[in-house]
This record gives C-alpha cells, sequence and structure tokens, in this order.
C-alpha cells in the first residue's frame, strides 16, 4: 500500500501532522489498525533506530519522529483497543535509590516509547521497595534499572534482592544501564541483560520480550 | 542566612583582549588554604578523587572515612615526592554526605588535616575546595528554595565551612529540568528559557546564600559549573547524538548563569567542569579551574588541549580509588596533573608562554566547534557580547548567538570542516535564536505551556 510508505517517510521526516493526516486517511480507506502499526509506524521507526546507530540521525529529530508516532497512536488508541491489540509491552523503569541522574534513563524510556513499547518510569532516587510495589501494580514484562554513581551502582542489587525476596523476580526480566556498569557487572548482580546506550537498550528489550 | 549582598552587573571586562588571556596569569589572583596563590603567575594542580564501588551507609562509614583519609595521605605523599609548591584538593560530596551534613563535615576536617600537615611539615602550599551535591533535584519538579532539600544542602555548606573548607563551590541544577528535556527535542526557544531565565534566577538566589555562609566563616567562595547544562550536552554530543553546533552554541550560552555566582560576590577559582570558565575570567578577572585531556579518567571531551590554554588549576575531575599498575589512582592522576602543570609554568617562567598556548589552542580548534568556541579569541568575542548586554536572558541569547558567528567564520575562512548535517544545525540554531522575542516575557506564556508540568515557578521567584 502506498499510504503505508508515506505514512513511514513522513514518520522518518518527523512530521507529525502529516503522520496524523495519513493515518486517519488509512484508516477511513479500510486499513487495519494493526497493519498501521507495523507496516507503517514501527517500520518507519526502525529506519529511524537505524540510522540514530549510524550516526545519520541525531537525538531531536529521532524524537521528533517518536512524537510524530504518539499523534498517530493517539487515533490508533480507540481501534486497536476494540481489535484487542496490545502494545508490544510494558516497561517499567527508574534511577535507583541514592541517585538523582536521569537524563539518560529519560532517553531510554522515549527511544522505547518510539518503539512502540509502554513505558512506565517511576522517576529518580527510587527504593528498592517501590520498584516492588510497581511490579504488583502494573506487572510489566522488564524493568530498567539506572545509575551513575559507583556508589549508587550496588543499589541496583539491593533492589533486584528486593524483587526477589517479594518472590517476583521470575514475573520480570531486568535490564541494567547507566555509566559505571557493564555486562560483568550486570552478570554478578544477577540482572538479566545490560545496555550501554539507548539504541542499544531498545534492541536488548526487543530481545528479552522475544526470549 | 541574610541576603544582603548587592549583585554586580559586569559591563565591561577585566582581561579585555585575547592576549591578556593566559594560562597562570589574572588579574584577580586569589589566596586561599594554607598559603596558596592562584592566577599569581603559576598553575597548580587540582586534584579530585572518589571512592571504590561501595555502598555509603551506617555500616560503612567508618571505611568510607578511612577510604578519605588514604586519598589525603597519599596526595601529601605524592606531592612531596614530586617537589609540588602547591596542590588544590577537591572533596565533591557523594549525596548521603550532603543528605547528611555531619558525614560531609567529618571528611572535610580529615582533608583539610592533611593539607596542614603537608603545609606545615614540608611547606607545601594547599588548599581544600568542598563542592556538597545538589540534592535539590529528588523529586519532580525541584523545590529549589524551600523543603527539606534546601535546607539540608545550606546545612551542608555550613557545616563543611566550620569543619575547614577554603573554598566552597556546586554544581546547581536550577533549570536543568527544563534543559534537559528542551535539549533532547533540540528546542532552542526551551534551551534559552532554562539557561536564560530560570537558571539565573535560582544561581541569584543560591549564590546569595553561598557568598553569606562564606563571608561567616572566611571561606573563599568560588564558584559554580553548567556541568548539568553544557556538560551533558557535550556528552551527548560526543556520542553523536546532539550536533556539535547546539552543544558549542550551549557551552557559550551557560557561561551567563555561572556568571550569576560572580555577580552575586563569588570571586573564585571557578569549578573545574566549567568549561565555560575562560568567558568568566575575561569578564570578571578570577581564576579557574579547568579540565581537559587529564580528565579522561571521568569523561571524554574534544577540548583536551585547549580547555587548557587559560587555566589557574589544572584538574583530573575525579578519579577512583583503585589500584593502577602504577599504583592507587589518585596519586597516579595527581603524578599526570603535576607534569602538566610543570610544563605550563616552565613555559610561563620561560617566556614561551605564548608559543605553548598557541600550540594547545591550534592543536584542537581545528577539529571541533566545541574546542573553537574556547579559544581566547572566541572567549572575547563571547564575553564582550555578554557585556553589552543588560538581563541574563538577553546576554544568554547573545552569546548563543557569538558562538555560532566564531563557528561560521571559521567554516568561511575553512579553518574548521563541518559535516552536512552540522550545516543544517547551524543555520536551524541561528534561525531559532534570530527569532526569539527580544525580552523574556516575550516567551514566558508559551514556555509555562510548553514546559510548566516539568518547573514550579515559586522555585525561581516567579
Amino acid at each position: 500500500m502506498k499510504e503505508l510508505q508515506e505514512l513511514a517517510d513522513h514518520l522518518i521526516n518527523g512530521y507529525a501532522d502529516r503522520v496524523a493526516a495519513v493515518t486517519q486517511d488509512l484508516l477511513n480507506k479500510g486499513a487495519t489498525p494493526q497493519t498501521i502499526l507495523n507496516d507503517g509506524l514501527i517500520a518507519g521507526m526502525t529506519v529511524v533506530g537505524e540510522r540514530m546507530r549510524t550516526g545519520e540521525m541525531y537525538l531531536p529529530e529521532v524524537l521528533q519522529s517518536a512524537s510524530a508516532m504518539h499523534v498517530s497512536l493517539k487515533i490508533l488508541k480507540p481501534h486497536l483497543a476494540k481489535d484487542g491489540v496490545e502494545s508490544r509491552g510494558k516497561i517499567m523503569m527508574g534511577t535507583v535509590k541514592g541517585d538523582m541522574h536521569d537524563i539518560g534513563k529519560n532517553l531510554v524510556g522515549i527511544m522505547l516509547e518510539g518503539a512502540g513499547f509502554e513505558v512506565i518510569d517511576l522517576g529518580l532516587n527510587v527504593q528498592p521497595q517501590k520498584f516492588v510495589e510497581a511490579i504488583q501494580t502494573h506487572q510489566p514484562a522488564i524493568i530498567g534499572l539506572s545509575a551513575m554513581l559507583t556508589t549508587t551502582m550496588l543499589n541496583m542489587k539491593t533492589a533486584i534482592e528486593a524483587i526477589a525476596h517479594a518472590g517476583l523476580r521470575s514475573k520480570v526480566k531486568i535490564l541494567i544501564g547507566g555509566a559505571p556498569v557493564s555486562q560483568k557487572f550486570a552478570d554478578d548482580i544477577g540482572a538479566d541483560a545490560y545496555a550501554r546506550d539507548a539504541v542499544k537498550a531498545v534492541d536488548k528489550v526487543k530481545e528479552l520480550i522475544a526470549a | 542566612m541574610t541576603e544582603t549582598q548587592v549583585r554586580t552587573h559586569y559591563t565591561t571586562l577585566a582581561i579585555g583582549k585575547a592576549e591578556g588571556l593566559m594560562f597562570g596569569r589574572t588579574p584577580k589572583p586569589v589566596s586561599c588554604g594554607y598559603g596558596l596563590e592562584l592566577g599569581s603567575g603559576m598553575v597548580y594542580p587540582e586534584i579530585n578523587f572518589t571512592l571504590p564501588m561501595m555502598m555509603i551507609d551506617e555500616s560503612t562509614w567508618p571505611s568510607v572515612v578511612a577510604q578519605y583519609d588514604e586519598m589525603g595521605e597519599m596526595i601529601s605523599r605524592t606531592a612531596k615526592r614530586l617537589h609540588l609548591k602547591g596542590v588544590m584538593i577537591e572533596f565533591e560530596l557523594l549525596p548521603p554526605m550532603t543528605e547528611r551534613p555531619e558525614w560531609g563535615a567529618e571528611i572535610t576536617r580529615v582533608l583539610d588535616r592533611q593539607l596542614k600537615t603537608m603545609y606545615e611539615n614540608h611547606g607545601i602550599t594547599g588548599a581544600l575546595r568542598v563542592t556538597p551535591t545538589d540534592i535539590r533535584d529528588a523529586t519532580r519538579p525541584p523545590p529549589l528554595r524551600s523543603g527539606i532539600e534546601w535546607e539540608t544542602l545550606m546545612a551542608s555548606f555550613d557545616e563543611c565551612a566550620k569543619a575547614g573548607a577554603h573554598v566552597l563551590s556546586i554544581e546547581s541544577v536550577g533549570g536543568k529540568e527544563v534543559n534537559d528535556e528542551a535539549m533532547m527535542y533540540g528546542d532552542v526557544e526551551g534551551v534559552i528559557f532554562a539557561l536564560g531565565v530560570l537558571a539565573p534566577r535560582d544561581m541569584e538566589h543560591l549564590w546569595t546564600n553561598i557568598v553569606s555562609t562564606c563571608k561567616s566563616y572566611g571561606v573563599v567562595p568560588g564558584g559554580d559549573s553548567a556541568c548539568g547544562f553544557a556538560n551533558t550536552a557535550m556528552q551527548l554530543a560526543s556520542q553523536g547524538m546532539l550536533p556539535e553546533v547546539l552543544a558549542a552554541m550551549i557551552r557559550g550560552a551557560s557561561a551567563v548563569r555561572s556568571l550569576v555566582a560572580y555577580e552575586c560576590g563569588a570571586f573564585g577559582p571557578s569549578k573545574d567542569c566549567a568549561y565555560e570558565g575562560p568567558i568568566l575570567k575575561a569578564i570578571t578577572g578570577a581564576p579557574i579551574a579547568m579540565e581537559g585531556k587529564s580528565a579522561s579518567c571521568a569523561h571524554f571531551s574534544p577540548v583536551g588541549n585547549v580547555a587548557a590554554a587559560m587555566c589557574d588549576l589544572w584538574s583530573n575531575e575525579s578519579v577512583q580509588n583503585i589500584r593502577l599498575l602504577s599504583g592507587p589512582a589518585p596519586e597516579a592522576f595527581l603524578e599526570l596533573l603535576t607534569y602538566d602543570c610543570r610544563l605550563f609554568n616552565a613555559a610561563l617562567s620561560s617566556g614561551s608562554e605564548r608559543t605553548y598556548q598557541r600550540m594547545l589552542v591550534d592543536s584542537d580548534v581545528h577539529h571541533s566547534p566545541q574546542a573553537l568556541v574556547l579559544s581566547p579569541e572566541s572567549t572575547i568575542r563571547i564575553a564582550s557580547a555578554i557585556v553589552r548586554e543588560q538581563s541574563p536572558y538577553r546576554q544568554t541569547v547573545a552569546a548563543g548567538l557569538e558562538a555560532l558567528r566564531v563557528i561560521r567564520d571559521a567554516v568561511r575562512d575553512k579553518t574548521l570542516p563541518l559535516a552536512a548535517k552540522e550545516h543544517h544545525w547551524l543555520d536551524k540554531t541561528e534561525s531559532a535564536l534570530t527569532a526569539l522575542p527580544a525580552e523574556e516575557e516575550g516567551m514566558m506564556d508559551s514556555m509555562i505551556e510548553r514546559y510548566g508540568h516539568l518547573f514550579a515557578p515559586s522555585s525561581y521567584g516567579l
């Protein structure tokens, strides 16, 4: 369908108004919301992710595309709900106790939303018990833990222990990120994955969801 | 605390020509601590260190104190071994040390004692810069002027001053909650609102109080850093996420909010991570701390050499107390900084400083717009643009525009290669800046509509 390619192109260029118009047009012509989501929006965002990875697009341009996707999703949401189509997965994230750095975490959240995931952001300086309670409330598929300091990274371990202690460890996958952490540290503290930047975080989430 | 300091408005430059901007020399030297003279003809190392991976709580606190005692002792030992004439130690508090002011004060006493012993036993001059963490952004929107975080932060300054700090500094965060969002979206109007409207208001309130504390205890009010703004932009640019020209514009524009500390009574040395330091030096004449290639233990940058061109203190930013092949990392980095400083000082004493400075500048400025805006010539242009304007908002716009003009001139002269996508952002950023309203009132409504969910107007006296 020509319009689906058009939708993807407008999305890549970050033209929110045009994305909204084409989305409505496609619905009017009888395209299913699932097709619009998969073959238009997610196809477009896949190109955006790739261009960011290769350095062809800067973050503000990527986020413009993500904003355009949000506009389209707002139009599609009632139709998707009617057809029983769910989001690609629910991801919860927070900066661990004692740490007030959140720009990296926010970036990952925006990128994940742009890739079609539902994101619940618990904010910064999140106590281990708050992660536990939020898992019970929201039942996410994945939790992302962020830390920037060598003196707070161990609170990732504390959070994972609290989640395990509450009997919830088998219900969620745990992804960690932040300047001082590494794959080895993820292995040491019992996390499921580590991502060194926002683009990799989206890749890891996709892998964890698919596993 | 009282807020009686009259705010200075700089209308001229303390150093009016690029040739007057030199490392180790400044019109307004500062004397601090145990005989350390800054800006009087020598560059000294500023060593900063932090803990290795460990928790900070009641049970680990004795080990934390022991770590700092060990690091202080090794600095003293290394300074003696390398025949250092003077050294600045920076103690940057970690969040729990600010949240419990008595903890920050205890480490301050430990390090002050080490410096005192070093001075008395070996004649090595020294001073201790103490930098509490700005803990006011633990919640969103951050309550900046009241509440437990504000009270605790002020108590931390007070306790550390009482415990023996010689210089007080901070990397404050007022306006960052808006700048983060605006910067990620490439919203130049939002960035200017954060840097030119919100941040200066917070700086004035915060620094009036810090200066008051400093006066009470005879401590030097050092300065602030736009780390949370311009260094975040620098890091995102180095990861290929933000255009370099946008990061360079933000660097120039961010000097205005950092200048407010001086307008409120700070007199240096500026914070090491304030790469906008040369602009502050040109305007105020105060000595500056800078960091570059020898801070790659903490973060990467495209300004490793040029950042050294006008410094009075040369810093490593921060290094963990871990063991390297040579020995403990703080000791290794003090050695590195010491050799850097020997070069500065040999150049100064032999009359070769101009040649050495030119090498530091020329080796970087053709590689990155962010390096270009830190050259002495660019510094004077941006600083001049700032003092020509009256309000922080207009100064911020003027500084940002001048930074872009510096880049455009270098591109035109073919001294700075710029990728096509950077050209696009140069045009786009310049257009956005020139389209801004003449006064801040013209953007207030739209900014509150766009970013009002992120900040509390009362935190800025709005």
